[in-house]
């Protein structure tokens, strides 16, 4: 295989002409199974949670969970959706292991939800993305292949497989094709997840979580050139943050616009997102197209949901996150960029939890689009992971407030409170991080720093206030950064008369 | 003494409690008879000695009480049964033991009825003649060269047989209907959806229905009664009560149909039947007559559509239902020497595990529900049963039920129908109309062809089983009841 020159970024969307689509499934949060009782907790030990629905055993029969029938119904409503008033499940038939029945009940010509949007804005421009359908369908299993070096079946021993999954609703949101996004297609693919999210944390229909698989995202991307018809798409799989969504549009488009340069066709491909490359590899081959043969599910009833009950759950759906962030804007009083700025990092929430803990706005907003997003980003996590809760980010600041840390120390202790050394009080005592605010020392350092430098204490005695910064960096040297600096700044300037 | 095993079962339920015999007493009888003749009849792929004994000795300790407790009963082998093999007669399942009960068979159990064990079937049910069970046919107790009828041979031929008074049947396309027929007794497919599915392993969703089997009509409607009713577990269970089946049984037993109006179906008439049924069933015809009914000649012209329909709905949901036979979870798993993939080892399994028949239906299902065929197989027929059942609902503003023969032939020789799948799906001919209606049909004993059973078909309206259980018991109140030659 010939490797193919890939053009930058910024080169590829000055040529080509991105048209995106995004599948997001979501893992509903209700108590039990879409089709039996069984309980949906995630990391249970392997086949736990199973019964002879969700195992398909012979003769086990499905009963539609009601809750998950109304949550869907909710996000849909949330999405600005048509809810059917008369839809049917649909078999959708193919063999894979973790799949019990050998089919997947799910939606086919007759969703639940249609013809929706969600607002984006992105760089302060807003962006529309139309909802093709949401539709409600069962999970799969797991499996794990044991044995082989890299987890993968090539190679395994033994073929494991974990049914807990099987049958944990999943409301699959599927967007209609996105054109005319330009360079910021990547962009505005990862704030339409995130917005997404937020609708649906809005809910409280589901967790939302990325990273334990609750939220999937398959991304579909084409080029074509200014003026021409779209281009072939693929699918991208496997990704799982918000990170990934940006990273898997922007290097599908750098990957295709390579190809296309040299005059290669696109196929209709499923590709999976690579997380530590950032690219994206081919997955199953689609050369042979599956038939899945889909039918209306004869073991279950039509969903046809009272349209006095739709109004209701219509009426009654919470604050927009859109809306909601105009509101918390006005309260902490940031500009529209930088609240776009902390929803596309999926920090609001935390912000306001951190407020809620006693920090103030900017106090908690400081944190977590500063320090922690740093290093969220350096260490390809979602903010929410990244190892500090609001509550331990509002103690942090609290000490700051308190004179307890400086800006430096608090740092340090971060760190240590991520490294999971305990909340921010402890590790500052383990760590011996408190600001030094006994006089006493403090006053020995500043004379012994005067005593070492009387060619500068001269200078400041002759009113040269500025020279005292080298004195201050010599008391911060010697008490390890341990001291607020205005402080030795004062005891100097007094101590020479300078104040 | 008498012998218990002749004897009906309301007849049973009454000694046993009025303790003139005891529960364990009937079921011991019952299982000697399956000791001395199953081997020649091959009703039951198991029979459960030990479980039915440990339920008749609950009854005689007075744990249970009701209509039925205490009288014995054999369960078709394609519903689950708790600890107690469970195979739909293919080897695929061979020694499955579920780890739980049917609701049908919950019901049995907190009714007081003692399982005597699982009696034999055409595989997963497709099937007219149990010549395609994976164990080996049954044999009809009328002549043992000739087949019980199918899928549910075994259930029929095992009260036939005297080895039960009752059985558990499904009839997805005259899976009761035509094997009461060919053996003599009575087979009811209640209404779709009144008897529960949940723990019956699924031919056709959409068409599957467990019913009742007896030897006669008052002893159906009790089982009736007892299997029936709303089941939460099964979504297409309808939320309602059953209609009083017993009631009507004793009422039609009286032998007055005065004012009740039979439909005969025109395009039913002589098309393909032999003339021993034919003539039968015309006698039966002028016994209702002179018991006061009504006979209203009546045209369903989507009726002739129904075979090819059936033939395109049924194997469609099979070849999805039949998916989950895979060699992974349960069942026969074939070729699995650590070489093999997974798609190889299912594959193999599957081709091990399937007899000729089912692989034959998982085909024809699979190409009618294929991206470009859909519409033309599966769609057209779906518009064909609309069709039929508006031909059955308009019948039914004409008359109170329609009436025809229950089969076109009666018990035809092994072998002579197995080479020609065609010859085979004609045994159901009649049947499988009101399955794509989903309502309530029964087959009654109506007389015999050259010494061999003839069954009566009376078809009604969904959720008026009661009406089709009047017109048999009065139809068996004029012809009797009738007995096989002694085996």
């Amino acid at each position: 295989m010939t490797t193919i020159a890939l053009p930058s970024y910024e080169d590829a969307t000055s040529r080509y002409e991105p048209v995106i689509g995004l599948e997001t499934h979501v893992e509903l949060g209700t108590n039990t199974k879409m089709f039996c009782g069984c309980k949906t907790d995630f990391g249970a030990e392997p086949n736990t949670q199973v019964c002879p629905v969700c195992l398909a055993l012979p003769g086990a029969l499905p009963v539609m969970n009601g809750a998950a029938i109304e949550a869907t119904i909710r996000i849909g409503l949330a999405l600005n959706c048509d809810i059917a008033q008369w839809c049917r499940m649909a078999r959708k038939n193919y063999f894979y292991p973790d799949m019990p029945k050998n089919f997947q009940t799910s939606q086919y010509d007759e969703p639940l939800c249609v013809d929706g949007y969600v607002d984006v804005t992105v760089d302060g421009v807003e962006y529309r993305v139309e909802i093709e359908r949401v539709h409600i369908e069962e999970d799969t299993g797991k499996t794990l292949h044991v044995g082989g070096a890299t987890g993968r079946i090539h190679g395994a021993t033994e073929s494991l497989v974990d049914y807990n999954r099987a049958g944990i609703p999943l409301v699959e949101i599927v967007t209609k094709p996105v054109p005319g996004l330009g360079d910021k297609a990547p962009e505005i693919a990862k704030a339409y997840v995130a917005e997404l999210r937020d609708i649906i944390r809005s809910l409280d229909v589901s967790d939302v979580r990325m990273e334990q698989g609750s939220m999937r995202c398959d991304v579909n991307t084409s080029l074509n050139k200014p003026g021409e018809e779209w281009g072939t798409r693929t699918e991208t799989k496997n990704v799982n943050s918000l990170r990934s969504v940006e990273r898997a549009v922007r290097s599908e488009i750098i990957r295709q616009a390579g190809l296309l340069d040299v005059g290669t066709r696109i196929f209709q491909e499923t590709r999976h997102f690579q997380e530590t490359t950032g690219d994206t590899r081919p997955g199953r081959s689609k050369e042979t197209a599956t038939d899945y043969r889909y039918f209306p599910e004869p073991d279950l009833v039509p969903i046809a949901p009272d349209t006095a009950w739709v109004a209701k759950l219509k009426s009654e759906l919470p604050e927009k996150p859109s809306v909601k962030r105009a509101r918390l804007r006005e309260d902490w009083g940031i500009s529209e960029i930088d609240m776009q700025s902390a929803a596309n990092a999926g920090a609001i929430e935390l912000i306001e939890e951190t407020i809620a803990a006693g920090a103030s706005p900017a106090g908690a907003r400081k944190w977590w689009l500063g320090e922690l997003a740093r290093r969220s980003n350096e260490l390809g996590v979602e903010l929410v992971e990244v190892g500090a809760t609001p509550v331990q980010v509002a103690a942090l600041q609290k000490l700051v407030d308190d004179g307890k840390l400086n800006d430096k120390l608090a740092r340090q202790v971060l760190e240590g409170v991520v490294a999971g050394e305990g909340d921010p009080a402890a590790v500052m005592t383990a760590r011996g991080l408190e600001v030094v605010s006994d006089t006493g020392a403090l006053q020995k350092a500043v004379d012994e720093a005067i005593a070492a430098n009387p060619d500068i204490a001269a200078k400041i005695r002759d009113g040269k206030v500025a020279a005292a910064g080298a004195l201050v960096g010599a008391v911060m040297k010697t008490t390890r950064g341990q001291a607020d600096a205005k402080t030795v700044r004062d005891l100097i300037l007094s101590r020479l008369g300078a104040s | 003494m008498t012998d218990l095993t002749r004897l009906s079962a309301a007849a049973l339920s009454k000694m046993i409690s009025s303790k003139e015999v005891s529960a364990v007493e009937v079921a011991t009888a019952h299982l000697d008879r399956i000791d001395a003749v199953d081997e020649r009849v091959h009703a039951f792929l198991h029979v459960d000695r030990q479980g039915a004994l440990d339920a008749a000795a609950a009854v005689d300790r007075g744990e249970i009480t009701g209509p039925l407790a205490g009288v014995p009963i054999a369960v078709k082998d394609v519903v689950a049964t708790k600890g107690v093999p469970t195979t739909a007669a293919s080897k695929i399942l061979e020694g499955w033991k579920p780890p739980y009960d049917a609701t049908i068979v919950e019901r049995l159990k907190t009714a007081g009825m003692p399982i005597l064990g699982k009696t034999n079937m055409d595989e997963f049910a497709m099937g007219s003649s149990t010549e395609y069970s994976a164990y080996g046919p049954t044999k009809n107790p009328w002549d043992l060269g000739r087949i019980p009828g199918g899928s549910g041979g075994g259930s029929s031929a095992a009260i036939a047989a005297y080895e039960a008074p009752l059985a558990i049947g499904t009839d997805t396309g005259g899976s009761i209907r035509q094997p009461g027929a060919v053996t003599g007794t009575v087979g009811a497919k209640p209404t779709y959806g009144s008897t529960s599915r949940y723990g019956l392993i699924a031919f056709s969703s959409s068409l599957d229905t467990p019913g009742p089997c007896g030897r006669t009509v008052e002893d159906t409607a009790l089982l009736h009664a007892v299997m029936a009713g709303h089941d939460p577990r099964d979504s297409t269970s309808i939320p309602q009560a059953v209609p009083d089946v017993v009631g009507a049984a004793r009422l039609g037993a009286t032998g007055d149909l005065t004012g009740v109006k039979l439909g005969l179906v025109k395009e039913f008439a002589g098309d393909g039947s032999e003339a021993g049924v034919t003539a039968a069933f015309r006698e039966s015809l002028e016994a209702l007559v002179k018991l006061g009914a009504e006979i209203v000649e009546i045209s369903c012209p989507n009726f002739q559509y129904a075979l090819p329909a059936y033939y395109l709905i049924a194997p469609s949901e099979a070849s999805s239902n039949l998916a989950r036979f895979d060699g992974v979870r349960y069942g026969l798993r074939t070729g699995d020497d650590g070489n093999r993939s997974l798609e190889e080892v299912m594959s193999l399994t599957r081709e091990a595990g399937f007899g000729p028949e089912v692989k034959r239906r998982i085909i024809l299902g699979t190409y009618a529900l294929s991206s470009g065929y859909y519409d033309a197989y599966y769609g057209q027929a779906q518009k064909v049963r609309t069709l039929i059942t508006r031909d059955f609902q308009a019948a039914f503003e004409q008359v109170d039920v329609l009436v025809s023969p229950t089969t076109p032939f009666v018990a035809f020789p092994f072998g002579s129908r197995t080479s020609d799948p065609y010859q085979m799906y004609l045994a159901d001919l009649f049947t499988i109309p009101t399955n794509l209606y989903g309502g309530p049909a029964i087959s009654v004993p109506c007389g015999l062809s050259e010494g061999l059973p003839v069954g009566f078909q009376i078809m009604a309206p969904t959720m008026a089983d009661d009406r089709m259980y009047r017109v048999a018991a009065a139809l068996e109140s004029a012809v009797g009841t009738f007995t096989p030659p002694a085996l």
